[in-house]
């Protein structure tokens, strides 16, 4: 693979995007990409929209995606989707947790959340895999890990053995709740698989 | 991708871990720091490895001094801090150019271009320049770590302290980083008197001023051959001179064109510049902020252009630096669309909310500074006025006390964090007391530096190792300045809070508040079991929205058309009414004093 490839993961700040582009990352390292991860700290973390830039290939310089460059885009939350358009282009792929937090404007009666982010979406011909990511966390008894169960889904459009993330999962997981965000991880990558499979029937429908 | 030597480890660290790790493999003995983003977690990340003294110093300039005494016992040493830091610090670094080292001294400057957590975005490379030291500057994780030990075998050979400069891109950015083994440093431990070398007396000083300008004499011929400044050949139409993240965007927009980097910062290598220049076609100078190498290329007498297509603020990206130089705006990506911003906020939960929703009540200036809660200013709180620097609030505030006079009584207070006070804030009080002022000073002891990530500080009875220290006690302290009144208050009680704030700013003599709660996010209180969650009991609001005062982001509004009000059984003529996301309510109990109609209440244990 010569070309660089660009993950842009989005969301609101406590989700755990750091953790997940970590483990991200780590996979690409080793199975011997060059990878660069880019994301801010501080301020923006407290409840703020936050985006974390992952690159890998065979050299990586910038360790910023450029606008239109994204090749999958990874939603923690589903507006936030939207907020990442500028990144996206016709041929991105974008994963969207369907898990709603309402920003302060919204909470507050001031502003309204937009009920069509998915039709926007759609509507800009984009590949959309939405899931609900809350709901399978909790389902398997930890909603804490809805991070793993989107490196799981983003995961499926990677050309990376799934043993590979499951290694660093272990290694960079407190070993108490590793099984627990194992599953998520598993959860989130067959979830997308029977997504892409049901796309394809479509198409050749 | 897979390690050659034995002994070499492949690793993802960010810069600011790659800079611990530099500092290890460097032989670095003291290291010491103020938090500050983005060069925080160069002392978390170096506190974890053995054979190094770490600490959290009260702010930047102590933690120079205590690198700098370091390096005067012959250890090699460290100081880190953001460029804001290297402000308070700068007395100590100015002087230190003139001491010059025994042990290597690095500081390491890690600014901030877009202010993504900070109040300017200085560039700090004219610090190199202005205190005449020598600045490395690396472009990503790994040149981080080589260049910081490149920096302790400079300062060493030319008795100079170091800068290291990183930006936020390159101080946060994961790369893949090879490890290397400890090294030595060429001094000695021990105490040695040098008077001329250590006491700046004027006559020792001017003195060492002749060795300043002889050293940089020397380094600038050292410059022309330092590895970390290399040129790229490639198609010579265009050259760019760039250092820094801005070399990694260069190469990404214009693989194929010829580069010199610089990776010293200064001072520069005349030679190399000019040679460069005279082999290509257009000469580009690559940037962020301000015209650091361009004005010197310039000056120099050669033709180039820089800051007149490269924005002077902000970050850059490849994006930003292609568009810049050949024009052209290709847009094959969506535009966006409008959608409700996402701002951050203070948590649910935290205790700074209660205290800051008193100060918007009285409708007083509130003079304040930099902390997870200079978010108070936001919307729907409004309740800070203003936010200069760490510390600044209680000198702004004592400052409008003396220009108004008596008319200011009750009208103005200062609010500041408690690492904050420790960082700048006691001189400001001692001010207070001993110019007969009456400023209400307002300190608000969460336990911990929040907005970093929760460091210790010198109340918090914690080193950065995690070992026990003996706690600086902030009311008794206040109180041996001379503040004859001081309180301590739990914010989450509104009603407390309120009494105590208004009787204390119609005192006409000092007074200190202290708000006393853990940050949410601390491991303690995120494990706490006793939390009682609340709820909003649907039939009991009357939608007044005065609990969506607090901003809290548990407390989310729902909105009613007349039909669906009247099939709840409201009055048709009611909006909406408020309701608890049980997802985020932390329990802190703020929320439920504030509705008359008793419709927030603690919620029942479902077991």
């Amino acid at each position: 693979m010569d070309k660089t490839a660009n993950i842009l993961l989005c969301g609101v700040g406590g989700q755990g995007i750091l953790l997940a582009s970590e483990v991200i990352s780590s996979a690409c390292m080793k199975a011997g990409y060059d990878v660069k991860q880019s994301e801010v700290h501080g301020m923006a973390q407290r409840g703020g929209s936050v985006s974390s830039h992952i690159r890998f290939g065979k050299k990586v310089y910038s360790p910023l995606i450029e606008p239109g460059s994204a090749d999958i885009v990874a939603s923690f939350e589903m507006l936030e989707a939207l907020r990442y358009l500028s990144y996206m282009s016709k041929n991105t792929r974008v994963i969207v947790n369907t898990q709603k937090i309402l920003p302060a404007p919204v909470a507050a009666g001031t502003d309204t959340y937009p009920q069509d982010v998915l039709e926007q979406l759609g509507q800009r011909k984009l590949a959309v895999f939405p899931l609900d990511g809350f709901e399978i966390a909790k389902s398997l008894g930890e909603t804490r890990a809805v991070n793993m169960v989107l490196v799981g889904a983003l995961s499926a459009f990677l050309a990376l053995d799934e043993k590979i993330f499951l290694q660093v999962i272990s290694e960079r997981i407190p070993e108490k709740i590793q099984k627990v965000n194992r599953e998520a991880f598993i959860k989130g990558r067959r979830t997308v698989n029977l997504l892409q499979k049901k796309a394809k029937q479509v198409q050749s429908h | 991708m897979k390690s050659g030597a034995a002994t070499k480890e492949k690793i993802l660290f960010s810069g600011n871990e790659a800079i611990a790790r530099g500092a290890y493999e460097a032989g670095v003995k003291v290291a010491s720091a103020y938090p500050g983003t983005p060069s925080t977690e160069i002392l978390e990340s170096l506190s974890t490895y053995k054979g190094v003294y770490t600490e959290w110093a009260p702010n930047e300039k102590v933690a120079v001094e205590v690198a700098l005494g370091a390096c005067f016992a012959g250890a090699r040493a460290l100081a880190a801090m953001k460029h804001v830091g290297l402000n308070v610090a700068a007395d100590p670094l100015f002087t230190a150019a003139y001491t010059g080292v025994k042990g290597g001294l690095v500081i390491v400057t890690a600014d901030d271009p877009e202010m993504h957590s900070s109040q300017n975005e200085q560039d700090n490379r004219n610090y190199a320049y202005a205190a005449k030291v020598p600045m490395l500057e690396p472009a990503d994780a790994s040149e981080a770590k080589e260049f910081l030990k490149a920096a302790y075998r400079i300062s060493e050979e030319f008795d100079t302290p170091v800068l290291l400069r990183t930006t936020t891109r390159v101080a946060h950015v994961k790369g893949v980083v090879a490890t290397g083994e400890r090294e030595s440093s060429s001094a000695t431990l021990g105490i040695e008197k040098m008077p001329e070398k250590f006491v700046m007396l004027p006559g020792h000083a001017r003195k060492r001023r002749i060795e300043l300008e002889k050293r940089m004499t020397r380094l600038k011929e050292f410059a022309e051959t330092f590895p970390g400044n290399i040129i790229e050949g490639g198609d010579s139409r265009k050259g760019f001179i760039t250092s820094g993240v801005s070399f990694l965007y260069v190469k990404e927009a214009f693989p194929e064109s010829s580069v010199l980097k610089l990776g010293m910062a200064y001072p520069f290598p005349d030679r190399m510049i000019r040679e460069f220049a005279s082999k290509v076609g257009e000469l580009f100078v690559v940037e962020e902020l301000d015209p650091f190498i361009e004005t010197h290329v310039k000056a120099m007498g050669i033709a180039c252009r820089g800051k007149e297509l490269i924005p002077p603020m902000g970050e850059l990206n490849s994006h930003i630096v292609r568009r810049a130089i050949t024009g052209e705006s290709k847009k094959d990506f969506f535009e966006p669309v409008p959608i409700p911003p996402r701002p951050p906020n203070l948590c649910p939960g935290c205790p700074h909310r209660g205290i800051f929703y008193v100060l918007s009540k009285l409708k007083v200036f509130v003079a304040g500074d930099i902390g997870c809660y200079t978010l108070a200013a936001l919307r729907p709180l409004s309740a800070m006025d203003s936010c200069v620097c760490m510390g600044a609030g209680i000198g702004n505030a004592f400052g409008m006390e003396k220009a108004l006079g008596r008319d200011s009584l009750g009208k103005i207070v200062a609010v500041i964090g408690d690492s904050t006070f420790f960082h700048s804030g006691i001189t400001g009080l001692i001010d207070i007391v001993y110019n007969q002022g009456f400023t209400t000073v307002i300190i608000l002891d969460n336990r911990t530096t929040g907005m970093t990530g929760h460091q210790p500080h010198p109340s918090s009875g914690v080193t950065i190792r995690g070992d026990a220290a003996t706690p600086v006690d902030i009311g008794t302290l206040c109180r041996a300045i001379g503040v004859k009144r001081v309180f301590t208050v739990n914010p989450n009680d509104i009603g407390a809070t309120q009494k105590l704030v208004k009787r204390e700013i119609r005192r006409p003599e000092p007074s200190v508040i202290i708000t006393k709660a853990p940050c949410v996010l601390l491991p303690e209180m995120k494990r706490r079991k006793d939390r009682k969650l609340y709820v909003v009991v649907p039939e009991q609001c009357m939608g007044c929205k005065t609990c969506l005062k607090l901003g809290c982001p548990a407390i989310e509004w729902v909105p009613l058309t007349r039909a669906e009000a009247k099939e709840l059984g409201y009055k048709e003529t009611q909006k909406g009414y408020s309701r608890i996301n049980a997802v985020l309510c932390d329990g802190c109990g703020q929320c439920e004093p504030l509705c008359t109609f008793k419709a927030i209440v603690v919620a029942e244990d479902d077991g």
